[in-house]
């Protein structure tokens, strides 16, 4: 039989990928600062190794091409210069940490020092127990049961990141800055933060990181922890990124991740999540608005493991001029986690007839005791909303905007401080205004 | 105040006349009434006043204050005056009632070239007129009709009116679905509206509501044209009789 196994196409085209992966990494070269991590890197190599390389056939690939985000040679992208809005979060007390090409800037930034943190840079740490012990574990944990092959070449290849080990109640927001200043960078971007028993922790992210980018998160988030994440992802139209976000959280703990992504060429956001002990809740949310060449794909896990979690998706995309837009999302349920909640949304306005929304949206259930729902839908501006505002005198542009933002306004709910769902209505509208 | 001349309307994806020869004159200051049968083209008149699109102009014209509505956007027409409350008002998710009426209101005010309402300006005056048609803040602060009752959404649409102060008021079946006291509302809204230089046209199929509001014409629609036009009486007729003894007089 394994004689037979071997010589059916789909095992030659595995063993063809696995060689080829082996070639590739065989010519890369590991970076060799922190010292601790270099096991942690080879290990991750050797993952990437068994899985392969991610490929069109795969079955999470299908509706996205991996190649523009591995292939050797990187595209250049322009470097956006924002001019007709004000800086995000403005006004907001914020830890900022300023990366420009994924290379820290210790004097652009804020000392890495705030009341229950302790941040330390990863280019420059040194033997770091509580990170040596995550760093690369949820990674590795979520390569199954789907293979993230990008998310363990990341982990090899990562040369900085921030670590953060969170032990008290933390009000004043880690924000990450990733400015670009060459136009052809690729860089690889890896963070671990550890949340402590009842710590809380909020993360903003902002820019467009480089031509090329490819950003992991991995977090764990301790009993009763809680864990605010908001990302925005720049406005440069040239650039591709692939982020993962890996969260594990303990009992009683809460998460909230809102993406927004405006223009770019290729965007591939996957999510990772699973709820460890009873009675957490992980809210994800994403808002992505885009035209012509843009390609935006959310692709979210998340696993019921204990009783009692409430888990919620809304994704919604607004494409126009021939932009692709792609959801794959799950909710998996193991048989311990009875009374599970989950929800999922995932939604597109496509605004001409050109663009595509393709959606793979899952249940899988193995409690018998639970409830989940799941709904896609892709449609056009309503008419019969978009006249009742003309007739009331609402000029057609300002009406349609309306309507998009009302569209959108289930995501920017889960964003948890007011302040920064205002300055996300702020940037959708004036997107909406460019492009009208 | 609004001039109906011969108007012709056919669907623009079907080749269905639903309009056809219409005329119907509205001076300024007067209340009409439109009566019919279901399916005689009422709510049809009233959308193609508006704007809406799906219906094609074949012959005819209509003009309010002496400008020509159907070369109009729906929102130009609304600036100028013109207001439809719809027969069956649209929910609109994600967009507040308030937020709504604000930007309706400075939409309008922006497009006859007026100073927008100051924030404090409007919440006072939409608070006083939510108030008149007992809509409570809760009504308010929700989405554009989003689980309003029927009636709800019909003194929903008034409370608009009541903001825009348009000049030629077309009500299609705001009765339909209003309890008695909220019908008594309605009605007291809109008389509180009537006024020398405002009209209105109002659709029903119920005398009921013309005890409330007094027209001064009444007109019976059928078949796309109106075919009888009278005083209070007419609507009184209607109640009584139906519609057949007019449509067989019409014929004859
Ligand atoms: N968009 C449309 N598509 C198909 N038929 C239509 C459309 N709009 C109107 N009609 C048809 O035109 C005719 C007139 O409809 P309209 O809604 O104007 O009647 P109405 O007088 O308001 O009736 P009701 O008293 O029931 O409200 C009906 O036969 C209706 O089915
Ligand atoms: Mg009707």
């Amino acid at each position: 039989m394994s004689g037979a196994a071997a010589t059916s196409p789909r095992a030659a085209r595995r063993a063809a990928r696995l060689q080829a992966t082996a070639e590739r990494i065989a010519g890369l070269t590991l970076p060799t600062v922190p010292a601790w991590l270099t096991p942690l890197r080879k290990a991750a190599l050797d993952r990437l190794a068994s899985v392969g390389y991610p490929d069109k056939r795969d079955e999470y690939w299908r509706y996205t091409d991996p190649d523009r985000l591995v292939s050797a040679d990187v595209r250049p992208a322009e470097v956006f210069k924002i001019t007709d809005e004000p800086p995000m979060y403005q006004g907001i007390d914020r830890l900022k940490l300023i990366w420009v090409d994924g290379v820290f800037s210790a004097e652009d930034s804020d000392p890495l020092a705030g009341e229950g943190l302790e941040i330390t840079r990863l280019a420059d740490s040194a033997d770091i127990h509580w990170a040596a012990d995550l760093y690369g574990t949820l990674e590795a944990r979520g390569q199954k049961p789907v293979a993230r092959p990008l998310a363990a070449l990341n982990s090899a290849l990562a040369t900085d990141g921030v670590l953060i080990r969170v032990t008290g109640k933390v009000s004043r927001p880690v924000s990450l800055i990733y400015r670009r200043a060459g136009t052809d960078a690729s860089v690889t971007m890896h963070h671990v933060i550890k949340i402590e028993e009842g710590g809380e922790l909020t993360l903003l992210e902002n820019g467009a990181v480089a031509a090329r980018s490819s950003m992991v998160i991995e977090v764990e988030v301790g009993d009763h922890g809680t864990f605010h994440h908001v990302r925005t992802m720049g406005r440069d139209h040239e650039r591709k990124a692939s982020t993962h976000l890996f969260a594990r959280l303990g009992k009683g703990s809460k998460l909230k991740s809102f993406t927004l992504s405006m223009n770019g060429r290729l965007v591939r956001n996957e999510a990772m999540i699973w709820l460890g002990g009873e009675g957490g809740t992980a809210h994800l949310a994403g808002a992505a608005m885009g035209d012509g060449m843009f390609h935006h794909d959310d692709t979210v896990f998340i696993t019921h493991e204990a009783p009692g979690c409430e888990s919620r998706q809304v994704f919604k995309k607004v494409l126009r001029d021939g932009a692709i837009g792609v959801f794959q999302g799950k909710i998996l349920v193991e048989q311990a986690a009875q009374l599970t909640d989950g929800y999922q949304k995932s939604q597109s306005l496509l605004l001409d007839e050109r663009c595509q929304f393709l959606a793979k949206p899952e249940l899988e259930i193995y409690a018998d005791d639970v409830k989940c729902s799941h709904g896609s839908t892709s449609g056009e501006i309503n008419e019969d909303q978009l006249f009742y505002l003309r007739a009331r005198g609402v000029p057609e542009q300002e009406a349609k905007m309306l309507l998009v933002l009302a569209f959108l306004a289930e995501t920017l709910d889960e964003i948890e401080r007011e302040d920064i769902a205002q300055d996300m209505r702020l940037r959708l509208r004036r997107w909406l205004e460019r492009h009208s | 105040m609004l001039e109906i001349n011969n108007l012709h309307v056919k669907l623009a994806t079907e080749d269905k006349q639903i309009l056809k020869g219409l005329s119907l004159s509205v001076e300024a200051g007067s209340v009409h009434a439109i009566m019919g049968p279901n399916g005689s083209g009422k709510s049809t008149l009233s959308y193609v006043l508006s704007g809406r699109d799906g219906y094609e102009v074949t012959d005819g014209t209509a003009t309010l204050e002496g400008e020509s509505l159907l070369d109009m956007e729906p929102e130009e027409r609304a600036a100028h005056g013109l207001f439809l409350a719809f027969q069956y008002p649209v929910e609109i998710p994600g967009v507040g009632n308030m937020t709504f009426l604000r930007t309706a209101v400075n939409a309008q005010r922006k497009a006859r070239g007026e100073a927008e309402l100051s924030s404090g300006d409007f919440l006072k005056l939409v608070r006083a007129k939510a108030k008149d048609l007992k809509i409570d803040a809760d009504m308010l602060k929700r989405p554009v009709n989003v689980g309003f009752s029927g009636g709800e959404k019909k003194r929903n649409e008034i409370l608009q009116m009541a903001m825009l102060e348009p000049r030629m008021c077309i009500l299609d079946e705001t009765d339909s679905g209003l309890d008695v006291d909220a019908m008594k509302l309605v009605a007291d809204g809109v008389n509180a509206l009537r006024s020398e230089g405002r009209s209105f046209l109002v659709i029903t199929h119920y005398q009921r509501l013309l005890d409330h509001i007094k027209p001064d014409f009444v007109h019976i629609m059928a078949g796309g044209r109106i075919i009888k036009t009278g005083g209070p009486e007419l609507a009184l007729e209607v109640e009584q009789n139906g519609y057949a003894d007019i449509l067989a007089e019409v014929q004859a």
